[in-house]
């Protein structure tokens, strides 16, 4: 069957009070953003007879804002509009490179901010490099305003740690205080484009001067129901020199670290090599 | 609802989540457009919101209301053809036909936006677009001598 849109309901809230308002009064409500996944399923007729909460019209959460110690994307911002903004471009360049890895043109162009992390996939694209960024994920709900930091915001396969009734308003991208020695966003997936990734990887890394590591911080996609840092291994190479004994203690400390599954897009093991490799090549420099 | 197709002022009655492609094609004639896979992933339908390619299965009408769409109907004439589509006719840029109107918005938005005219830019424009005919080189070709102003 496919999607009846007589069947449908649609709400249109104006400003984030009225949003919160009418998901208030229509708890059941889907909310709607950039459509990507949403209108998929719609299209398949497993959303008839539902009503839907189109927050498109909210323009305040559209906006790109540079703060004093940061930088301020609303939820409808787009993976386009992310790739097209100066600011984002030098401070957040793993972000930028994995929206352009959202799906293609297309996809880039409605696909939403707020929308990838409400949606919850293991495989969302921009997770890792949130993760890294410790991004904020700011929501509205009926009892205000909260902050949650991104590796608190998943709680499991397309579920957040939402409350009922609230919305994501915003994700804040916290300036490091140090610019990263080095930086890299990869995603492995059966094209460069469309594809939806098999594992994906952020990292970066602070050199000290005296050639230590100050810090590191490493995520996957891919490998678990959420996006996974890893800690244990940031901790690890911590006040270490990059070197081929500690670079292959850490790969080790990987692959303790994660447990990938078998699904259709690929399997542990290759996952699980894949995954390693990356991480090796991006602390010996070799993937840029 | 109002909305502006290929320039002109529309209303649209019909349910408000009907999809955009099916208001093209049901209330609006325009079917030009065509749907592949439904479900975002062939680019098939292709059409411009406010300039930019977007897939029209995937948005619903009342997500277009007050904006701006651009449909294949709104490129050129048969016996006025635009640059785009004068260059997929020479290169053999169209095999069964059905990717076509959403190759030539994605490659018409791609350029208008200042976009190269490179093979590699090309190819990355049109990514979301799918061709099973296997005709990517030449749907390439049509599109780098189109910008490049050659037949």
């Amino acid at each position: 069957m496919r999607g009846d849109a007589k069947s449908m309901t649609v709400l249109s809230p104006r400003s984030a009070a009225e949003a919160v308002k009418t998901y208030a009064k229509v708890p059941t409500a889907l909310p709607l953003a950039g459509g990507t996944d949403l209108m998929v399923g719609w299209n398949l007729g497993q959303l008839n007879g539902r009503a839907v909460l189109d927050l498109s019209r909210v323009a305040e959460w559209r906006r790109i804002k540079v703060v004093g110690d940061g930088v301020d994307l609303g939820s409808l911002v787009t993976h386009a509009q992310i790739q097209a903004h100066p600011v984002l471009r030098k401070r957040f360049p793993l972000l930028v490179a994995a929206c352009a890895t959202v799906g293609a043109a297309q996809i880039q162009n409605r696909g939403t901010i707020g929308g990838n992390i409400a949606n919850a996939s293991p495989a969302g694209d921009t997770f890792p490099a949130l993760a890294v960024y410790e991004a904020t994920v700011r929501v509205i709900g009926p009892n205000g305003r909260r902050a949650v930091p991104m590796s608190e915001i998943f709680a499991g396969v397309k579920k957040t740690t939402l409350k009922p009734g609230e919305l994501i308003e915003a994700v804040f991208l916290p300036f490091p205080d140090q610019t990263p020695t080095r930086g890299v966003f990869r995603k492995v997936g059966t094209r460069a484009a469309q594809a939806i990734s098999k594992t994906m990887f952020a990292g970066l890394i602070w050199t000290a001067k005296n050639g230590e590591l100050a810090d590191a911080r490493l995520a996957f996609g891919s490998l678990a129901p959420t996006v996974k840092r890893l800690y244990a291994v940031e901790g690890f190479l911590r006040g270490r020199r990059l070197t081929d004994v500690s670079i292959a203690a850490a790969a080790e400390l990987m692959t303790n670290d994660v447990s990938p599954i078998d699904d259709i897009r690929s399997t542990r093991e290759y996952r699980l090599i894949v995954s390693r490799n990356l991480l090796i090549a991006f602390l010996k420099g070799e993937v840029k | 609802m109002k909305l502006t197709v290929n320039g002109k002022k529309k209303s649209f009655k019909g349910a408000p989540f009907k999809r955009l492609i099916d208001a093209l094609r049901e209330d609006f004639a325009l079917t030009g457009t065509k749907e592949g896979c439904g479900e975002g992933e062939c680019g098939a339908c292709t059409v411009l919101l406010d300039g930019e390619p977007v897939n029209s299965c995937l948005i619903p009408v009342c997500q277009a209301a007050g904006r701006k769409v651009e449909t294949i109907e709104s490129m050129g004439a048969p016996e006025k053809l635009s640059k785009l589509q004068a260059g997929f006719l020479a290169c053999g840029g169209a095999q069964c036909g059905i990717c076509t109107p959403g190759m030539l918005m994605t490659a018409h938005a791609h350029l208008k936006g200042g976009g190269k005219c490179d093979d590699a830019s090309v190819r990355t424009a049109l990514a979301g677009n799918l061709c099973r005919c296997t005709g990517y080189q030449d749907i390439v070709k049509s599109v780098v001598a189109a910008a490049k102003g050659k037949k």
